[in-house]
């Protein structure tokens, strides 16, 4: 009857939990990737595909070497590095070549993230370390996209956003610009797709509204402003250059980003200030990635200031203070 | 429905949990009397009772086996009739070693003569109180007297009845409304009158509209006092029951760290007990049984059922058919903040209000979770109710900064669970929790 024969499981409460666990977050973000990974092969061919596989290769295989090198624990498992490995990509130009492609890999997980301490160590986000250090080492490179819907691979520099940091129109109709044909990297380009992934992870319960809601209306009122009121200019704005890929996908990186609703409000605005300033004043036509990695670095700080007081704690009145 | 309140306020954070309500519909059946009962004098928190009967003294259901002369206890009665066979030293659920009164079952349940309690004012109401040998039937096992005494500057304006029940699986709360609404009306007006309070507010979360309508009926039978009992529904997420989120609800207040809830003009009574004191005040017979839910993946038949206080849990499961499938984890209690056990062979204490058991494949949550490390989501500061940031405590412990411990709020923490229940890298969070705290109050004992 009631007689156990087998040893009982005794631990602390609670006894349930949830089903969600680290690995089935990243295979949700995994997930909300993939529509912009299948829009960009159809606008940039099958280069989009390759140099996500590679980087996604690289980065676990980095992954797992600098955890062997370390003597610590394997954390491929996790699939963070897949995640990596998919932003970093989404965020050079089709037309990179591969080895670079590694290079930015090897910024990303072994500098950034291995030498911090790996998974929920990392002060900056590993795959915009990757994506600048691209930047600063092959500029003439990730400056140059190709044309979308090409037959064959032709660069240009004119994106959306140089022409805007000129003061003109895009030639690219607002629903083009929607569905990602226009140049630039490889996975910024097809808003529909990004959307698509955010309203799923908003679904899965991945991320909260929070920052990609501020940060995106964010820039919207401070480009209306710039433009003095110019609707049509605000939101090419919005949809030009990696605005909604970096507000949506890398600015909400948990390990880089407040815990509080409050704090990731004021890291958000912060983004989005440093973004339109970058973009309006700047020398480089995009600000999205350096004003995250600002962001990223101000986060214990803004803690400090956004954090709530535990339940109850009286509120400081003038009377107290005096 | 007129007079249903809303919550006047609305709390952060809890978590969705599904109900697992299987034991709703089941009336509460009474246990068959056990060959023996085995009565532990550590029942409540606070101190122990001294036996008050020897061994081969023959007692009724109701006789006083063991008191106390400390102010933070209750006395404790025989919940059998027949004869005391052995005085020792047992084993807890908790761990912890007790002085117990083992008493043979001579079968008839002959009860002691009761006489209700004269009560004529507050006095002799805690006193009748005390006397009922009452502690919280909702878990915490506090003696109901001590928190019904109430300070003398207090101004209490509230009296919350907890029905709410939060906890997955338990439903003697909600089987408590459906078949004792009288003496739930019975004890609110009891402790309304003689604590002087104008207004009641019986709690009960929307996914139990059946006992919704019997405490409305309630309520409204009560209308010769004026509009005095309310009902307010909460929105069924846990832990909508916990002391502090309820009184929020329904008063708006938050009890400040380190307070009571006296300290904001409540007083919360769980609905098992406040129906108890009514019962009591009517025939005098004092407590020497309770209701739990019996039920989980691992036992066979589920159900509601009446145990004399001192029955062992394995004869309890034996009459719940006993185990189905192989246990994993057998827990006294919610899932939520329960206590697993080692074992079976341990005695019921008065506030016990489930025994639950597992199997590894429980539906609908994993029982057990792979530990790994913390990715910074925020989820545990998104589920707790109280604002803390778990994660962050359990660092601080970690490296025994006792200033940013306080800080942070660690004394704040009810241990409700939804942190660790919500943490993707499976974190003993509240775990962490109760070290933090040891360590605090270590500092603080220095």
């Amino acid at each position: 009857m009631s007689e156990i024969k087998q040893k009982l499981t005794v631990s602390a409460s609670p006894h349930f939990r949830s089903r969600q666990t680290s690995r089935s977050i990243m295979l949700d973000v995994i997930i909300a990737l993939i529509p912009s990974l299948i829009a960009s092969c159809f606008i940039f061919g099958v280069r989009s595909f390759i140099i996500t596989l590679v980087s996604v290769t690289a980065c676990v295989v980095f992954e797992y070497l600098s955890r062997k090198v370390m003597k610590r624990h394997n954390t491929i498992g996790d699939l963070s590095a897949i995640v990596t490995g998919m932003l970093l990509a989404f965020n050079v130009p089709a037309s990179m070549p591969i080895w670079m492609v590694i290079i930015g890999d090897f910024f990303a997980i072994v500098i950034a993230k291995q030498f911090f301490g790996g998974i929920g160590q990392n002060f900056v986000n590993p795959a915009l370390v990757g994506r600048i250090a691209l930047m600063l080492s092959f500029p003439s490179v990730i400056g140059k996209f190709p044309e979308p819907l090409a037959r064959s691979v032709t660069i240009t520099s004119a994106t959306p956003l140089a022409s805007l940091k000129t003061g003109e129109i895009p030639d690219v109709n607002l629903l083009g610009m929607f569905l990602g044909v226009r140049g630039g990297c490889l996975g910024e380009v097809c808003i529909a797709a990004l959307l698509l992934g955010f309203i799923y992870l908003l679904y899965r319960r991945v991320i909260s509204w929070h920052i990609p809601v501020t940060y995106i209306g964010a820039v919207a009122v401070i480009m209306l402003i710039a433009g003095k009121g110019d609707i049509q200019f605000a939101v090419y704005e919005i949809m030009a250059g990696g605005l909604v890929l970096g507000a949506v996908y890398m600015a909400t990186d948990y390990t880089t980003s407040p815990i509080s609703q409050r704090g990731k409000i004021i890291y958000a605005l912060g983004c989005a200030v440093i973004t339109s300033l970058i973009r309006i004043f700047g020398n480089l036509p995009e600000g999205v990635s350096f004003s995250i990695i600002i962001m990223n670095i101000l986060v214990p700080h803004i803690e400090h200031i956004s954090t709530p007081k535990p339940f109850g704690t009286p509120k400081k009145t003038k009377e107290a203070k005096s | 429905m007129r007079g249903v309140l809303k919550p006047v306020k609305k709390g952060r954070g809890g978590i969705d949990i599904a109900h697992f309500k299987n034991t709703a519909e089941m009336p509460v059946v009474r246990i068959p009397t056990p060959p023996f009962v085995t009565i532990a004098m550590s029942q409540n928190i606070g101190a122990p009772c001294t036996p008050t009967v020897a061994v081969g003294d023959k007692v009724l259901v109701g006789d006083k086996i063991g008191d106390s002369d400390k102010y933070v206890s209750a006395p404790i009665y025989a919940s059998v009739s027949g004869t005391v066979k052995e005085i020792k030293d047992v084993r807890l659920a908790s761990g912890a070693v007790s002085k117990a009164v083992v008493i043979e079952s001579d079968g008839e349940d002959t009860e002691a003569d009761f006489t209700p309690p004269k009560v004529t004012d507050t006095e002799s109401f805690i006193k009748a109180v005390r006397e009922s040998g009452l502690v919280g039937l909702g878990g915490a096992g506090f003696p109901a007297h001590v928190k019904l005494n109430l300070p003398q500057n207090a101004k209490i304006d509230t009296l919350i009845i907890n029905a709410a029940e939060c906890e997955p699986f338990i439903t003697v709360d909600y089987r408590e409304c459906l078949e004792h609404g009288d003496d739930i009306l019975a004890g609110v007006d009891a402790v309304a009158k003689y604590l002087n309070i104008e207004s009641v507010i019986i709690a009960v979360e929307n996914n139990k509209p059946k006992a919704i309508n019997v405490l409305k009926d309630i309520a409204d039978r009560d209308n010769d006092s004026g509009d005095k009992v309310k009902i307010m529904t909460l929105k069924s997420r846990y832990p909508q029951g916990a002391e502090k989120m309820i009184i929020q609800s329904a008063t708006g207040r938050r009890i400040p760290p380190g307070k009571l809830p006296s300290d904001v003009g409540c007083v919360v009574m769980n609905v098992a007990s406040i129906a108890f004191v009514g019962r009591y005040l009517k025939t005098g017979k004092p407590l020497v049984s309770r209701s739990m839910t019996v039920d989980g993946s691992a036992i066979k038949e589920p159900k509601n059922v009446r145990v004399p206080v001192g029955t062992m849990m394995d004869y309890i499961i034996d009459f719940c058919g006993g185990f189905e499938g192989t246990p994993e984890k057998i827990v006294c209690g919610g899932p939520m903040m329960g206590m697993a056990l080692s074992g079976t062979n341990y005695p019921t204490l008065k506030g016990n209000n489930a025994l639950l058991a597992f199997t590894k494949t429980e539906k609908g949550a994993l029982a057990v979770k792979k530990e790994t490390d913390c990715i910074r989501c925020g989820k545990c500061h998104e589920a707790c109710p109280l604002g803390l940031v778990p994660t962050n405590i359990a660092r601080f412990a970690k490296a025994k900064d006792v200033d940013k411990l306080l800080h942070s709020g660690t004394m704040v923490c009810m241990e409700c669970g939804s942190c660790a229940y919500s943490c993707p890298a499976g974190k003993p969070l509240v775990q962490h929790m109760r070290l933090a705290k040891s360590i605090v109050r270590e500092a603080g004992a220095k």
